[in-house]
């Protein structure tokens, strides 16, 4: 049979696509993805509403998606992220029902075991051959791994694969395989490579920023985890991806060999591999262009699944190996839950990600941030949403002091010991608000807007309307 | 301190304020700010207090926060007074 449909039109009528389904999308495309835009808009064209859009992300380029939930078109979202755009419109109560949060162990889990059920997944793939081999290594939106939409294609009902590099069969590697995939649409664009990956990532040069990294990196020194077959992950944002610039001449003046660096990988990460700081990476999503060249042609660079990296159902995942995990937040309160879902308003502009999952994973979950962003503290008395639990994170690291959780006693130790600034967290925001003031708590509406749910699919929080 | 021509001073990056003075003969003082909610009515009360510390009684005055501090709104309103006014004649 050939799979090979000449319009996106025809491979959604011939997957089955009707009102009331749920069709899935994962991100790797970030916000240069074309694909759920031209889905969606195939869909209000073909008449089809009541849609739910099961995604793994979404950003500010999916604003037409804002249209398609005024029409009628899309009835529910559920995702791992969503961008300020979209997630304006959605805070302030755009959809009857509300918006669901996982994280990026927590979906493929739900897909998994039945919870989510896909209708039909749409995967963006960078290339494709005519049976559905596909991988995104090659072609004009090379993205590097496809981890995320590993599930998707395991799991939904129909698999339709959308690319603008069509090659002769068979497509090499096959990420995804043809086993799973029921058609392909070649089209002529799935996505602007500007917004896909970054040029280049670059290290904060801001004082504040590089001074948190560097007693980040202090604190994973004396953390007793800095030894041979050390492994790390960071984010690519602002002080988090400055803590490898600390780290790596740690690393060699006591002579440590890390192992594996894991999650979405950023050239510095790569830099890392091949100077031999680690010996692996394990790349579940490629953030920039020497990621996606390095998982391309260097064999210890490795694509892994959604579920390997951070499933809790299953039998291992990689951020359970995880020695030491640097993650950001909007707000943490003295109880160290951290928000990464709403900002100071209430407004949706984030989302867990892989936040909750490496928290809960790793030996050593620390938080960097400021002690205050535009006069507003760091440290609240409680956060407005929470996005990880306080108990799975250990230590919050600002530029004027670090606050270790009180259930790692030895910790705080060892981190005093060394002449680290420790304080209690409380302390931390006392120091803020000396500076700032005390905020003014902020009004919100009664409605529930979105669901967190954590990585085990209990419910961790709810966030209500935000008010303009 | 008597406003006679329109000045400025600050800027808009994240974390300062930019403020704008012109003559007025009441005083009028408009505040946008990111984090209005939180600091709107400190923000306004500061504006207030440093005017008054220079004995401005007319005044249209725009601050345009981004984040600042408190001690950072007082100096970019007082500079603004400065560049804009002129020592009344008694």
């Amino acid at each position: 049979m050939s799979k090979l449909c000449t319009t996106l039109r025809s491979a959604m009528e011939k997957a089955g696509l009707t009102s009331g389904m749920t069709i899935s999308f994962h991100h790797h495309l970030r916000n240069g993805d074309h694909v759920l835009n031209m889905v969606l808009a195939e869909a209000a064209a073909m008449g089809i509403r009541d849609l739910t859009v099961q995604a793994s992300s979404l950003f500010d380029i999916h604003a037409p998606l804002i249209d398609h939930i005024k029409s009628g078109v899309v009835t529910g979202v559920e995702a791992n992220y969503i961008g300020q755009l979209v997630g304006r419109e959605l805070s302030l109560g755009l959809l009857d029902k509300p918006v669901v949060f996982r994280s990026h162990g927590g979906r493929p889990a739900a897909i998994e075991s039945g919870r989510v059920h896909i209708h039909i997944a749409f995967i963006a793939a960078p290339t494709a051959d005519c049976q559905g081999n596909l991988n995104g290594l090659y072609g004009p939106s090379a993205c590097g791994s496809l981890g995320y939409a590993f599930s998707d294609a395991r799991c939904a009902d129909r698999v339709v694969a959308i690319t603008d590099n069509l090659v002769p069969y068979p497509a090499m590697p096959a990420s995804i395989e043809e086993t799973v995939v029921d058609y392909v649409v070649p089209v002529e664009s799935i996505g602007d490579p500007k917004g896909i990956v970054s040029g280049t990532t670059r290290i904060t040069r801001d004082p504040v920023g590089l001074l948190i990294a560097r007693y980040a990196a202090e604190v994973i020194r004396h953390s007793g985890l800095l030894k041979d077959g050390f492994s790390f992950q960071t984010g690519a944002g602002g002080a988090s991806l400055a803590v490898t610039r600390y780290l790596a001449p740690i690393m060699k003046e006591l002579g440590v060999k890390g192992s594996f660096g894991l999650g979405g990988i950023t050239g510095y990460m790569v830099d890392m591999l091949q100077e031999g700081y680690f010996q692996k990476l394990l790349d579940v999503q490629c953030f920039d262009l020497k990621a996606v060249e390095s998982i391309r042609d260097n064999p210890s660079h490795q694509e892994i699944s959604a579920v390997r990296y951070a499933s809790p159902d299953a039998k291992t995942a990689a951020v359970n190996n995880l020695d030491a995990v640097i993650l950001g937040a909007t707000q943490v309160d003295e109880g160290f839950n951290v928000n990464v879902h709403t900002d100071s308003n209430g407004f949706i502009m984030g989302g867990s990600g892989g936040h909750s999952d490496t928290a809960a994973g790793a030996k050593l979950a620390m938080i960097v941030a400021p002690l205050f962003r535009a006069r507003l503290p760091i440290v609240v008395d409680k956060v407005i949403t929470t996005s990880t639990p306080g108990s799975t994170v250990d230590v919050l690291v600002t530029q004027r002091g670090i606050a270790v959780n009180p259930a790692r006693q030895e910790l705080a130790h060892s981190l005093k010991a060394a002449g680290l600034p420790v304080y209690p967290i409380h302390d931390l925001r006392s120091m803020a608000e000396r500076l700032t003031g005390v905020p003014r708590p902020v009004a919100r509406g009664n409605r529930v807007v979105a669901k967190v749910e954590y990585r085990d699919g209990s419910l961790l929080d709810e966030i209500y309307q935000a008010k303009d | 301190m008597t406003i006679v021509r329109s000045a400025v001073a600050g800027t808009l990056e994240s974390s300062d304020a930019l403020v704008s003075i012109a003559p007025s003969r009441q005083l009028e003082v408009h505040v946008e700010s990111v984090v209005m909610k939180q600091f709107g009515d400190a923000i306004e009360a500061s504006v207030r207090q440093v005017l008054r510390e220079l004995s401005v009684t007319g005044a249209q005055i725009r601050v345009q926060d981004r984040g600042a501090l408190d001690c950072t709104i007082r100096a970019r309103v007082e500079t603004a007074v400065l560049r804009g006014g002129e020592e009344k004649p008694s």
